[in-house]
């Protein structure tokens, strides 16, 4: 008997289980004009919306005095999986007299980026985030490694 | 009035008046096999169009929308396109059976279209074991996958093409089962008669609950035989790359491609005969001014309108629910379709003793 009472319960289950999931799609295809998340992309390209968490390219952050939160620690560099990021560090006089290690040339290879995350999540000055931008097409390969910190830049003052 | 009815009467008329009886004949299967394949055409290209925007809404996407207005033209495009391609024969294969194997499978559901009634009084052939007739033919498709899968020399295909016959073979038990029990309601397997049996309410309103349970049954079983998602084992693009049809292109695959549609839709014109009425329009109890209005709706709408549901309806578990593996699918077939089938005729059957259905 306990069988039977299964057997029942598991037809019972099914279809109201698949009556769940066929009301779900059958809402989106109701109201697909509504709900709709295709972007009809070089049609609207000034109108674009992306979700926020894309992931276009590794860009350093510069507030309005062209400083940057980088100290050249290199975990964002030990962090890539392929060698996309190379640091070039350099030793920085303070007006104190003591020498302290700093960034001189921040080297991205967006032709090698997977766009995986791993550098920001490593960084701890969040001095590095992802930008929107996606259009990265170039004609030179050259034109794909970057230099992420502007010329000019220093580290802002406070950030170890 | 106006109706396709009369028009082919006259035609018919017209035909025996001025040839002999031979040379009208063969002109009018001459006709009728051209309504066929265009009839083909048609499904094909409003099928995958249907296919493809229904797939688009239901996963919040737009589907096609390029080629002609919202995207209508762009079957004839992909035709166009299939047409012009080359096609090709791989090396190793056995040429005789890869070439015919998908005419086979053609031909078996153009066969399979005689008995269906598309409208009051368009029908091909009007045979007294119609639904016999297209139970019995349309297991004859299973031949046709068998034959592309071995022919192709692929392990993929063969791995597809014997899913596709178990499946086929199993699922054919409990579309049987239901399709009897509407046999056993009407009392006839002519499908004329079983339409006619509905003039005073479709069967699914008039067979209680075993009826809807049959419904039930009959899509399910049909979804299977036609190897579409959820039971796509036979295709299951993720595991055997397109399953029988791999090693396939061009024209030749667009004939299993387009067999596949037609057979959808063949499927959902028997279930919409034996349950929804066929061209029967809906009549409901002693509404004499409703019923009328409901009479000036042409009866090919009717069909074509419940068929076409019956194909959303399908389409519609297409996209929703993930394939299930073959051993659920043997599961589902022989552990529950096939017990509570049975059962159901038993029930069906002593509705019909007992009389009473309405």
């Amino acid at each position: 008997m306990a069988f039977l009472k299964n057997y029942i319960n598991d037809v019972i289950g099914a279809l109201r289980s698949s009556l769940k999931g066929m009301r779900l799609t059958g809402y989106y295809a109701l109201h697909h004009k509504r709900e709709k998340i295709t972007q009809q992309y070089p049609d609207n390209r000034n109108e674009l919306v992306l979700p926020e968490r894309f992931r276009g390219e590794v860009i350093m952050t510069h507030d309005e005095h062209n400083e940057h939160a980088c100290t050249g620690c290199t975990a964002c560099e030990l962090a890539c999986p392929n060698g996309t990021i190379k640091i070039i560090t350099k030793f920085e006089v303070s007006p104190d007299g003591k020498k302290k290690k700093a960034l001189d040339t921040f080297v991205y290879h967006l032709e090698l980026c997977t766009m995986c995350n791993l550098c920001i999540e490593a960084c701890p000055t969040n001095a590095i985030k992802m930008a929107q931008t996606f259009e990265h097409s170039v004609f030179d390969r050259n034109k794909l490694t970057k230099v992420l910190n502007k010329p000019g830049s220093k580290i802002r003052a406070g950030v170890e | 009035m106006w109706s396709l009815e009369n028009i082919s009467h006259s035609i018919d008329n017209w035909l025996y008046n001025t040839f002999d009886p031979t040379v009208a004949m063969l002109v009018e299967f001459l006709v009728v096999a051209f309504c066929v394949i265009g009839l083909f055409a048609m499904l094909g290209l409003v099928l995958i169009m249907m296919e493809r925007k229904v797939s688009a809404w239901m996963q919040v996407r737009l589907g096609p929308n390029r080629v002609g207005p919202g995207g209508m033209f762009q079957t004839v495009a992909d035709t166009l396109k299939l047409i012009v391609k080359e096609g090709m024969t791989p090396l190793n294969v056995d040429k005789f059976l890869f070439n015919l194997a998908p005419f086979i499978v053609m031909i078996v559901s153009m066969v399979v279209m005689a008995p269906l009634m598309f409208a009051k009084g368009i029908q091909i052939w009007d045979i007294n074991i119609g639904i016999l007739f297209i139970t019995a033919v349309s297991s004859v498709s299973v031949i046709g996958i068998l034959m592309a899968g071995w022919a192709s020399n692929n392990k993929y295909s063969l791995l597809g093409a014997m899913r596709s016959g178990a499946q086929i073979v199993s699922y054919e038990l409990s579309a049987g089962l239901s399709v009897l029990s509407i046999v056993v309601l009407t009392g006839s397997l002519r499908i004329s008669d079983i339409v006619n049996s509905q003039s005073n309410g479709w069967w699914i309103f008039k067979g209680h609950i075993p009826a809807v349970v049959a419904f039930v049954i009959f899509i399910i079983a049909v979804t299977a035989e036609t190897n579409r998602a959820p039971f796509d084992l036979a295709e299951a693009e993720s595991e055997l790359t397109a399953g029988f049809h791999t090693e396939y292109s061009g024209m030749k695959f667009a004939l299993f491609f387009l067999a596949e549609y037609v057979n959808v839709f063949i499927v959902c014109a028997i279930g919409a005969t034996l349950f929804l009425g066929g061209w029967m329009p809906l009549h409901i109890g002693n509404w004499t001014a409703f019923n009328h209005i409901m009479d000036y709706v042409p009866t090919f709408l009717w069909f074509f309108g419940k068929t076409f549901f019956l194909i959303f309806v399908i389409m519609w578990f297409r996209w929703t629910f993930p394939r299930l593996r073959i051993d659920q699918l043997l599961n589902l077939e022989w552990k529950y379709l096939l017990p509570i089938s049975m059962l159901n005729l038993l029930f069906v059957t002593v509705i019909t003793i007992l009389k009473w259905h309405f």
